[in-house]
């Protein structure tokens, strides 16, 4: 007995302590951490299948980036912190180039993890906001736009419905968000914005474990009447937030969602009484892109796609996946160009990122023109604070209900910087920026 | 054969008491000592070493916590994760607010405040027993959860709501914050671990852990042979939340590096109550099986296709690993109800009988 445990343990003790084996040396290595299961799972499936299937596509179609195919793996996350950091800590050896947690909860537990290895964190319009000073945060990044941008769209749309921002004095804004650190990301802003036009702020947290139940957040809506309702939720939340706020009878053209609250799944269970409900959008909905076609034809026609249905493809939250491969694709393209080596590296990745510019006429050539704003990145800005739209969804499908707004990048940058500064500071000694930028 | 107690004659008091009064189990535990001080951070891959060893071995640390109060003493609770989270802000708000002391003095001082905070929810254990006291530290479990999410000065104001370990180190060797390798990490948590163990190990085995004892087996009886109820089980509750709390400021400084409040959830206070009653109610060894099967487990299961090269969705390998932790959970039970350390109790008894079985 106690010699055959021995041998049990030695035995599993000697499988897990063998390295894992590392990724061939001319191949990119890029692994997904992805959520297929859980309360998210609803907003994570989707986004696991753009960005797998964005890569399969290049794969099949041009062989990969510059000639070297990539390689993704999924690491199943759950959206929690815990599973992120395991994950994270099971792929880094085998040369990862470029993480994307997919949580902010997530990105904030990588965030020193990857500053100190120097691997390059892609938190694709969520995570820190502050992670937009690139003098901070060299290996951090987060463009189109951070959560703060996106909150003075916003209020600038809601002050250009009531008739210019000085016209909210005396308004209410309510803000119902997952009491999570994603969900709590845009207070800070939210505040300074109150203070600066006047107008009160109604706070509606929402637990993550009662995400379905928000009858008690939408009674307090109910009696406060807010003038208009923002929303910070994801997963689960969201539909539950769209119905109640139908249910209630709250003004749908008065509710506006962030991005991540904006897909199908999000406002279709709300019915009839969903129509009018609007979100902010940085990327296009529908299949209609020669990209996407190549997608459909390359992967989902030949079976290799983990999406069931055809009309999945081009809905909001899979092209949103989509949207973020192309971010890391158009990185490693650059950093290919830079360094002029073929299979890059993590640090090379991270100059490919900081030098990253996606043009207009460069979406065209990817087949993807008019899918999203142009987007540049830069040393200073990691960010970069690009326009946004407003989508609404009007029963069946959404349709853009705006043009492009540029976010208040005069409010949310000084706001930015202090945070930055604040971050440093409370997780002292933070290692300056010794990188250098990239000239491209 | 190997494992015979012949020959080996008891001349004392304190012979007869020791924690391992066996030769062999007194060679066995040396080796299992130097195989975690020398070969794991040696021969471990990084991912072993902080991907399975560190948590586990932090999870021991708590199922030892709620061993006592459990196993030992009787009482059940449902509020360890929610101890734990006391330990871990608290470390957080005392190393944050004096930098200069060592970090590892901070995270043994934060027991301190998880004690008194179990202490509190405590009390009401003098009156109700059993699932009604279960209730009693569900409460405190929502309760506290609450606080970590309500109360700004906990997190010093921070705006995602998450607190985060500073960069600290120990005779010139980062040992909390990121940068702080595995290794380092690895032997802080190890050393706190066999200390902690140590001490804990000899309170049950004194008169403290004796009252206990007679409190849990029948608490009237306890009372009539002069036991003080409330003091014995509020003393529990302390010990309990120490060691809960030691764990928790070790799952913020040397695991994650950085946590939100959801961390210290229910699901945490089950896997520690799963690892109690998997691994043994009332015995330490028990702790640590059940931590090891409970902690380790899943992980090892999750990453094992990956290292045999098998290719499996990520989702089913998720989904697979909860089947079959769950499954063998059911099947562990019914062979011995009694955990892994009543199991471990009769290997140890079969081979010492081997090969004449009475």
């Amino acid at each position: 007995m106690r010699v055959n445990t021995l041998l049990v343990g030695t035995a599993m003790m000697a499988l897990v302590a063998t390295a894992l084996p590392a990724a061939a040396e001319d191949s990119l290595y890029i692994p997904l951490l992805t959520y297929r299961t859980g309360a998210f799972a609803g907003s994570g499936i989707p986004i696991a299948d753009g960005m797998h299937d964005y890569f399969k596509m290049l794969n099949a179609r041009d062989g990969g980036i510059g000639g070297v195919k990539i390689v993704t793996e999924e690491c199943e996350t759950g959206y929690t912190a815990q599973k992120g950091v395991e994950c994270y800590e099971a792929t880094k050896a085998k040369g990862a180039l470029v993480y994307n947690p997919w949580s902010t909860g997530i990105t904030l537990a990588l965030i020193p993890k990857a500053t100190q290895e120097k691997i390059p964190v892609l938190s694709m319009a969520y995570g820190l906001s502050a992670a937009a000073m690139g003098k901070s945060f060299p290996w951090v990044f987060n463009p189109p736009l951070t959560y703060w941008d996106g909150l003075s769209v916003a209020i600038k749309y809601v002050g250009d419905k009531t008739g210019g921002l000085d016209k909210l004095k005396g308004k209410t804004i309510g803000f119902i968000y997952l009491d999570a650190p994603y969900g709590k990301e845009p207070i800070p802003l939210l505040e300074g914005l109150a203070k600066d036009y006047g107008f009160k702020v109604a706070k509606y947290p929402v637990p993550a474990d009662k995400m379905q139940d928000q009858s008690s957040q939408w009674l307090n809506v109910q009696q406060d009447n807010p003038d208009w309702m923002i929303m910070w939720g994801w997963g689960a939340m969201n539909p539950t937030a769209v119905k109640e706020a139908a249910k209630v009878g709250f003004p749908m053209d008065k509710f506006i969602g962030v991005w991540w609250s904006g897909s199908e799944d999000d406002a279709r269970p709300a019915g009839p009484g969903g129509k009018g409900y609007l979100t902010l959008n940085f990327t296009a909905t529908g299949a209609d892109f020669p990209a996407v076609q190549d997608i459909v034809k390359h992967v989902f026609d030949k079976g290799n796609s983990s999406v069931k249905e055809k009309s999945k493809i081009g809905e909001v939250n899979y092209n949103k996946g989509v949207y973020n491969s192309v971010l890391m694709a158009e990185a490693i393209r650059t950093a290919q160009k830079i360094t002029g080596k073929k299979a890059i590296n993590a640090a090379d990745m991270r100059l490919g990122l900081e030098a990253l510019e996606i043009s207009e006429a460069r979406f065209k050539e990817i087949g993807l023109g008019g899918f999203a704003a142009p987007v540049k990145v830069t040393c200073e800005d990691h960010s970069g604070a690009h326009a946004v739209y407003l989508q609404q969804w009007n029963g069946t499908k959404w349709v853009k209900a705006s043009d492009w707004i540029t976010p208040m990048k005069d409010k949310v940058r000084p706001l930015l910087e202090k945070d930055a500064s604040d971050y440093t500071t409370k997780n002292a000694p933070w290692p300056a920026r010794s990188e250098e930028c990239p000239k491209s | 054969m190997f494992y015979r107690e012949a020959g080996q004659f008891k001349t004392g008091y304190a012979d007869d008491m020791a924690v391992f009064p066996i030769r062999q189990d007194r060679i066995g535990i040396a080796v299992i000592l130097a195989i975690a001080y020398v070969a794991v951070p040696m021969f471990g891959s990084p991912f072993f070493v902080s991907t399975i060893m560190i948590p586990m071995l932090i999870l021991t640390m708590a199922a030892i916590g709620l061993n006592i109060l459990t196993g030992y003493a009787g009482l059940i609770s449902l509020g360890t994760g929610a101890f734990m989270g006391v330990g871990a802000y608290a470390c957080f708000k005392l190393a944050t607010a004096f930098p200069d002391v060592n970090v590892l003095v901070w995270v043994l001082a934060s027991g301190f405040f998880s004690a008194a905070v179990g202490v509190v929810f405590g009390l009401p254990s003098l009156r109700i027993k059993g699932l009604y006291l279960a209730v009693a530290t569900l409460a405190a479990q929502f309760f506290l959860q609450w606080c970590f999410v309500r109360v700004g000065w906990l997190t010093n104001y921070s705006s995602s709501g998450s607190i985060e370990a500073a960069r600290r180190s120990l005779l010139g060797v980062q040992i909390t914050g990121p940068g702080a390798s595995e290794t380092a990490r690895y032997l802080c948590v190890l050393t706190l671990l066999v200390a902690l163990t140590w001490i804990a190990s000899n309170i049950v085995r004194g008169r403290i852990g004796r009252k206990w004892m007679m409190v849990r087996d029948m608490d009237i009886a306890a009372e009539l042979m002069g036991v003080r109820l409330l003091p014995t089980k509020l003393l529990a509750f302390a010990v309990s939340s120490y060691f809960c709390g030691v764990a928790g400021a070790m799952l913020l400084f040397f695991h994650y590096g950085s946590m939100e409040s959801i961390a210290f959830n229910i699901e945490l206070s089950f896997q520690v109550l799963f690892m109690v009653i998997i691994g043994g109610l009332g015995s330490m060894i028990g702790s640590y099986l059940g931590a090891g099967f409970i902690a380790a487990l899943p992980v090892v299961i999750k990453f094992a296709p990956q290292i045999l090269g098998i290719e499996l969705p990520s989702a089913v390998v998720d989904q697979v690993t909860v089947m079959i932790i769950g499954g063998l959970i059911i099947f562990f039970l019914i062979v011995e109800p009694h955990g892994f350390a009543r199991l471990w109790q009769i290997g140890k008894q079969k081979l010492r009988v081997w090969p004449f079985p009475y």
